[in-house]
């Protein structure tokens, strides 16, 4: 192994420094990783996952499956980095994943002498006695590559990116970038992408002129072409998958530990060019290090000047060893060339490569190039659903019937000879190919061990074993094998295995199947599917107007329902409770700009709207409002809310403030699904209105400060209706609703008066001993008045008669929406949940919120319901609770057990309404 | 003669299995014993897993799918119900559909007692299968954790913990700093998007080798004389006055006594066949796994506010799963938008991940019926059942689900476990439904 | 990621858009006159077919439900309605 002078693509007057498995190296810029180490004559860089057999690199790209490694770089550390495809950097430190010390020395590769006794899926066969967990842990530190550190990549974010193109070019190799240039030429918008950092493809390694120039002048002419034209190239650029209706996704790569980018593009036509690969000759001893692919050798020679061996011998099946011979030879080896067909082979050697035989005949080497023929990249095809067609000249999958809008070209479509490929790639016609194969199948006769998977160690002996136990449907082979399912997910072993099963089976390859493509082409970061999906915008909250507002009056803001709302004010949640003695006392300030405004408006709304609600709402009046829940069609309740009619034609539903976008979803469904949509409008107004309730034996004194230009006498203001006012010149809606059982008005304005609204509001509350309060004060008020939250007080089976309201039920005779099943079976069992009060005994602490009740049937304890809300009530000086009870209505006053976590305690049922159940000052 | 005695039927006990005398000379029992004499001897004597026999012309019991619940109600039509002229039909390969596709999860935190019964059931089963199939199935207990976020999921937590508790499952709930100890890996930043309070725990749940148990049904069933016919597609059902009386396949026509339909991913299509609409919608469900690693997460992971769970093979891949995709598909390959939702979600979960690369991303067709749980039952049809909509909790509720369908199968009537999982249910409208009850995933 | 065609806004990306059901589905009146068996049809069976299928769908940026026809197997998209052809 050694550098070449004038030969590949680097950058020779900058030595860049870097270590592996601790040692100290030198390379140079345009190097990577695996051709640093060749060029410094550092064979073995990884084990294999299973015996721990030295490896080196197989190929020079993504190709290979062995050299693995675990790479830091500025306090970056990066677990199961490809040696191959790693562009080296100034200090990178690399270790070989799975080996303990080193890649050279490691301790596990003792396990190799024991490899008899872990054939293909020996774990399916023994540790069952006592149980697997007990083996488990020493399996899983045996198994596992690298190592991921225990901390946020700070700063570590894919950029995304959308683009649309008339034609994508996958692979910038002789046809991608003809095809592109005809393409861009044309004048069709064109993006070009190539996964290395120079485009050109197989170009550099094939060694001759192209078209007259040498291979860097050709590509440098047509990429000034195609840019020239308009078109886009894109380096350093893989395409992991084609998605749905022609989405391409394409990974490129930046510096160490910078995450890649994720461009999202939609093509009119996706031009697959993405070249073809060797496949491994399956022979004994072939994992050894210094058996390499013939193109990943002249790779290693035309990108990075390494010469990876000085006495070689091409292992070859087809045309290309030829010229590939005569290439290593200009360049100073000694080549020897073997026909694979001929069989049976054996490597000599260990960590190093001393011979390769041939029966009797034994021939020194120190590197064995193999190939068994070219297998063209078709995984990108299979993503799209495209069909591939077995080539018996070729000996191999070429893709066939093809998904709309996508083209095969080049060596991905089977065409291996440069002119064939560019005349292919220009729509010209073809001239005769040259390449030709002699087919080659495994020796089952031949002594010694052939690797077929090389980083899971599968050998041909797995592959008959497998066949012998019948696991023979490719799928099996692969799963019981685990051959194809490393690192590089079968590029270089699927062929060799499909080979080995199909002589097993005296059948051919095609008759024995192929595997199933899987995106991603090669592995990339989770992050790149993530990008600004993270934190606060991985799922953003809604926001308050009055955001500032609230905080400069010291409101802990806390999440609900989605949205973002004062919990309460000041230093604590203690707090709490002097918000809901305040808001009982004098009065309390909310934000409740959250609850819907939805309007519903034309000549059908009210029909509409009764068809909606469980509760007859054709017969409110303008100006009135009612309370109603909403049904799924199942029966359960979805939401409940007020409605308010504010003309003949025009209402406002105000619904819970976690369901509007819900609500307005399902209007409009029904709207346009089952109703005439130009006879009633769905229009949400939420944002639009802000909204400050003001609640408590105060509250009416409070407005009176605002000047709202409404009548608030009790008489002339009644619960349950609402008025148009005026405030600092703008709109006022009013309503005179309460959620917390004490007398309340709701008032909505424009978003450019909430902050004047909220800070009269404070002011006129301030001497009257009333102030801002939170979420969580109100929900105290509302389970003192008995008032539920749906999702909380209710569950998904929930029906309006559960909680009290069955008149409609009974008497409702037009159709709304869940009707017919408030009378199935189910909604008529005497077993059902209803909602109602509980008291602990005196003295006792609030019940657990989620606590059960049971009941010992047959000396099983079983349980009959749960508290849903629980608070210990400051103004009523005891805990009160909400609980869903089988048959809850007909227990009034009967004493259960309650059980929480192993402990139990003792309940009465009561009403659910603790505060006011007169009612008087709620129309106070 | 009592010693011997207590021998025989220790040994009935551990070995269900029968072994013909024609395969004497062959290794056909499973053990460190039997790996360590055929290492000596090349591997030379093991014999085929199952057959690969032609189909007769007549079964008491055809199964349409050989996937694990396919397998596994022949299984236990023969060992449980005497029934042994049973054929498995399998268009593709064995455990091809969902089994070899879903994420292994096994576990049966569940809030009501009908789910319970069914999971715990299966749960206790999956404890033992391994030494009953003669095949390590590797169910790893190494628990379950259902993160809790907020306050609110805390009292929902109490709800269900609670409910399982007084069920009889192994359900608690864990603190922040217990969660820390069992999965560092997680995000346990104050200003995470979901922060972590705690969660609950089912520490006998865990995972198992999701082809292993297919492969190890077919086994046990093949040596019981079940006969699994593999690349065999049912192209119709074969009906007489009005009564099921076999199918038509690509094998030929296949004459049964009873037929029962385990085709996750295809119910509807095999209804169709039956003349009858189910009420299932079919949707894409993905999973992911990245490349190996050095063992870094000990349990598995579920949070409801990501919609994400997470959990590490024993091979080393981080396993992932999250919801269904949005668009209703038989296409058996995910997409974009709910793969970025889903390993967006597993990056909240466990941010130090993110450089941690997927290795590759496949889906399976998955069955939801509109309250999530299975349909097992006859059909209008008779002679035809059954065994489906399982969504995408399948896998778990193999044994359990194998055990009761062949007692369906056997008898024309429920077992006690699966009585409430019949298709009547819909009538009356009593759904057993874990997501409107406790929020609870399948 | 696919591209549904909104008829009101034309090609957009599928996260903009929910499945709200099969297509056809229509909710027998009166209920009240409906059997539990008509009832529970109604309520839950679904065509469920395997290949060409028409659906509901709404474009949520928009609101509008249209219809639209799809090959669940192959993703194509086969054609698109306004819905209120249907109901009207």
């Amino acid at each position: 192994m050694k550098r070449v002078e004038g030969l590949g693509l680097i950058d020779r007057r900058t030595p860049l420094n870097f270590s592996f498995d601790g040692k100290p190296y030198q390379g140079f810029a345009g190097d990577t990783l695996a051709s640093a180490l060749l060029a410094n004559g550092q064979r073995i860089m990884g084990r294999s996952f299973k015996y721990h057999r030295p490896r080196s690199v197989w190929g020079a790209w993504f190709d290979d499956p062995n050299a693995i490694f675990d790479i830091e770089l500025n306090g970056f550390h990066e677990p199961n980095c490809p040696a191959a495809t790693t562009y080296l950097e100034e200090g990178m430190q690399a270790r070989a994943v799975n080996a303990t010390p080193n890649a050279h020395s490691d301790i596990k590769g003792l396990l190799d002498k024991f490899n008899r006794f872990m054939p293909a899926g020996f774990y399916y066969k023994t540790f069952m006695w006592p149980n697997w967990h007990l083996f488990e842990g020493f399996i899983r530190n045996m198994a596992g590559l690298g190592r991921v550190e225990n901390v946020a990549k700070s700063g570590y974010i894919s950029e995304q990116h959308h683009a649309t193109c008339d034609v994508l070019v996958i692979g910038g190799g002789a046809a991608g970038l003809a095809a592109a240039r005809v393409a861009a030429e044309s004048g069709r918008s064109v993006i070009l992408a190539d996964d290395h950092r120079e485009f050109g493809g197989g170009l550099f390694r094939q060694g001759g002129l192209v078209e007259g120039q040498t291979p860097v002048d050709w590509v440098t002419e047509q990429l000034s072409a195609v840019t020239a034209a308009g078109g886009l190239v894109m380096p350093l650029t893989t395409a992991i998958g084609v998605y749905d209706h022609n989405l391409v996704g394409l990974v490129e790569a930046h510096a160490f530990g910078q995450a890649p980018s994720l461009h999202r593009i939609r093509a009119e036509q996706i031009i697959m060019a993405t070249g073809a690969i060797d496949r491994p000759v399956t022979f004994a001893n072939n994992d050894r290090p210094g058996i390499i692919a013939v193109d990943g050798a002249l790779e290693f020679l035309a990108r990075y000047g390494v010469l990876v061996g000085k006495n070689i011998a091409i292992l070859s099946n087809n045309s290309l060893a030829t010229p590939a011979a005569e290439i290593l030879r200009t360049a100073g080896a000694k080549v020897r060339l073997l026909d694979a067909s001929t069989g049976p082979f054996t490597a000599h050697g260990g960590k190093s490569l001393n011979a390769i035989s041939q029966g009797t005949e034994r021939i020194p080497c120190d590197t064995i190039l193999a190939s068994g023929g070219l297998v063209p990249l078709v995984h990108l095809w299979r993503h799209a659903g495209g069909k591939l067609s077995w080539r018996a000249d070729i000996a191999a999958f070429v893709p066939a019937k093809g998904p709309v809008g996508m083209q095969a070209i080049g060596a991905a479509n089977g065409t291996f000879d440069l002119d064939v490929s560019l005349s292919e790639a220009r729509g010209e016609n073809l001239p005769k190919s040259t390449y030709t194969l002699r087919p080659i199948q495994p020796d089952l006769t031949a002594k010694g061990r052939q690797w077929i998977d090389f980083q899971h160690d599968v050998t041909l002996k797995d592959i008959e074993l497998a066949a012998r136990e019948n696991y023979t449907s490719v799928e099996h082979l692969k799963r019981y094998t685990t051959l194809g399912m490393a690192s590089d997910q079968g590029k270089t072993s699927n062929m060799a295995g499909l080979a080995a099963m199909a002589t097993l089976q005296g059948k051919s390859i095609p008759e024995t199947g192929t595997t199933t493509f899987r995106p991603p082409f090669v592995p990339v970061p989770f992050e790149v599917y993530r990008g600004a999906r993270r934190g606060q915008y991985f799922n953003p909250l809604k926001r308050l107007v009055l955001e500032p507002e609230l905080r400069a009056a010291g409101a802990a803001m806390a999440e609900y329902g989605g949205s973002l709302r004062p919990a309460w004010f000041g230093s604590g949640p203690h707090e709490i409770t002097r918000e809901a003695i305040m808001a009982r006392r004098a009065a309390a300030i909310f934000d409740a700009s959250t609850l819907g405004k939805i309007e519903v408006i034309g000549p059908d709304a009210a029909a509409f709207l009764n068809f909606i609600y469980y509760n007859t709402m054709a017969t409110l009046k303008p100006g009135f409002i009612r309370y109603g829940f909403m049904l799924t069609e199942r029966g359960a309740v979805y939401d409940d809310g007020v409605v308010a009619r504010m003309g003949e034609n025009r209402f406002i539903i105000s619904c819970s403030s976690s369901h509007v976008d819900g609500v307005v979803a399902r209007l409009e469904a029904w709207r346009q699904d089952g109703n005439n949509p130009d006879r009633v409008f769905i229009h949400d107004t939420t944002p639009n209105w802000p909204t400050v309730t003001v609640t408590g034996p105060k509250a009416r004194e409070i407005l009176e400060s605002l000047d709202l230009q409404i009548d608030l006498a009790p008489e002339a203001f009644k619960h349950m209706t609402w008025r148009e006012g005026r405030f600092e010149g703008a709109v006022a809606r009013v309503s005179r609703v309460s959620f917390s059982g004490d007398t309340s008005f709701e008032i909505s304005v424009p978003v450019a008066t909430a902050t004047a609204l909220w800070q009269a509001a404070l002011a006129a509350g301030k001497p009257l001993g009333a102030g801002p309060a939170g979420v969580e004060a109100l929900s105290i008020l509302r389970a003192e008045k008995g008032y539920l939250i749906i999702g909380k007080d209710t569950d998904g089976d929930t029906m309006p008669h559960d909680l009290g309201f069955s008149i409609p039920r009974q008497k409702k005779t037009a159709d709304f929406v869940g009707d017919r099943s408030l009378h199935t079976e189910n909604a008529n069992r005497a077993d059902r949940k209803q909602l109602v009060g509980l008291m602990a005994p005196p003295g006792a602490a609030a019940l657990p919120t989620g606590a059960h009740l049971v009941e010992v049937t047959l000396g099983k304890r079983r349980s009959i319901g749960y508290v849903t809300s629980s608070y210990h009530s400051p103004t009523l000086g005891h805990p009160i609770a909400l609980a869903l009870i089988e048959g809850g209505a007909a227990r009034m006053g009967e004493d259960l057990t309650v059980w929480h976590m192993g402990k139990q305690s003792a309940a009465q049922v009561t009403s659910p309404c603790f505060y006011d159940p007169e009612g008087a000052a709620l129309h106070a | 003669m009592l010693l011997g005695s207590v021998v025989y039927i220790t040994y009935l006990d551990a070995s269900p299995l029968i072994v013909p005398h024609w395969q004497d000379h062959m290794t056909n029992k499973y053990s460190a014993f039997s790996l360590f004499r055929e290492s000596l001897r090349g591997h030379k004597g093991w014999q085929p897993a199952w057959r690969s026999p032609k189909p007769q012309a007549e079964y008491d019991v055809v199964i349409i799918g050989g996937g694990g619940q396919g397998l596994a109600t022949a299984y236990y039509l023969a060992k449980n119900n005497g029934i042994k002229r049973v054929a498995v039909l399998e268009k593709g390969w064995l455990g091809g559909g969902n089994t070899g596709r879903n994420t292994t999860t096994i576990r049966s935190n569940y809030f009501h007692p009908e789910s319970v019964a069914l999971y715990e059931f299966s749960l206790n089963l999956y404890e033992n299968l391994s030494r009953e199939l003669n095949y390590n199935v590797m169910f790893s207990q190494r628990g379950l954790m259902t993160l809790i976020h907020s306050e609110p999921d805390l009292e929902m937590a109490n709800r269900t913990v609670n409910a399982m508790q007084l069920n009889g499952i192994d359900a608690t709930i864990i603190s922040r700093a217990e969660v820390q100890k069992r999965a560092p890996v997680l995000n346990f930043r104050d200003d995470a998007r979901y922060p972590i309070h705690g969660a609950v725990w089912q520490g006998r749940a865990g995972t198992a080798r999701h082809d292993a148990v297919a492969w190890g049904y077919a086994r046990a069933a093949d040596r019981l004389g079940v006969d699994i016919i593999q690349n065999c597609e049912v192209t119709g059902l074969l009906t007489e006055g009005g009564i099921c009386k076999g199918v038509e396949t690509n094998q030929g026509t296949i004459r049964a006594a009873r037929v029962g339909s385990a085709v996750a991913g295809n119910s509807s299509v095999v209804a169709d066949m039956a003349g009858y609409k189910l009420p299932i919608q079919s949707y894409a469900l993905q999973a992911f796994v990245s490349e190996p690693l050095k063992p870094i997460m000990n349990t598995v992971a579920l949070s409801p506010a990501t919609g994400t769970y997470f959990c590490q093979s024993d091979k080393g891949g981080v396993v992932i799963g999250g919801a269904l995709d949005r668009v209703p598909s038989y296409g058996q390959r995910g997409n974009l938008p709910m793969q970025e939702d889903v390993l967006s979600g597993l990056l909240e979960m466990a941010p130090a991940l993110a450089n941690v690369k997927l290795l590759r991303h496949w889906a399976g067709i998955v069955d939801v019926t509109p309250d999530s749980s299975p349909v097992i039952g006859p059909t209008p049809l008779p002679g035809f059942f059954l065994n489906g909509g399982w969504g995408t909790g399948g896998f778990k509720a193999i044994p359990a689900g194998g055990t009761i369908f062949a007692h369906l199968l056997a008898t024309g009537t429920h077992h006690e476990i699966s009585q409430p999982f019949d298709p009547s249910r819909f009538t009356s409208g009593r759904l057993v439904d874990e997501g409107a009850a406790s929020g609870i995933a399948h | 990621m696919q591209r549904f065609p909104c008829p009101f806004c034309g090609p957009r990306d599928e996260r903009e858009f929910h499945f709200a059901g099969e297509a056809g589905k229509i909710r027998p009146t009166p209920s009240a006159a409906q059997s539990d068996t008509d009832w529970a049809t109604y309520l839950y069976e679904a065509q469920n077919p395997r290949g060409p299928s028409r659906e509901i769908w709404v474009h949520t940026p928009c609101q509008e439900y249209f219809i639209m026809t799809r090959d669940t197997v192959s993703m194509e998209v086969l054609g698109t309605e306004q819905l209120r052809k249907e109901t009207l």
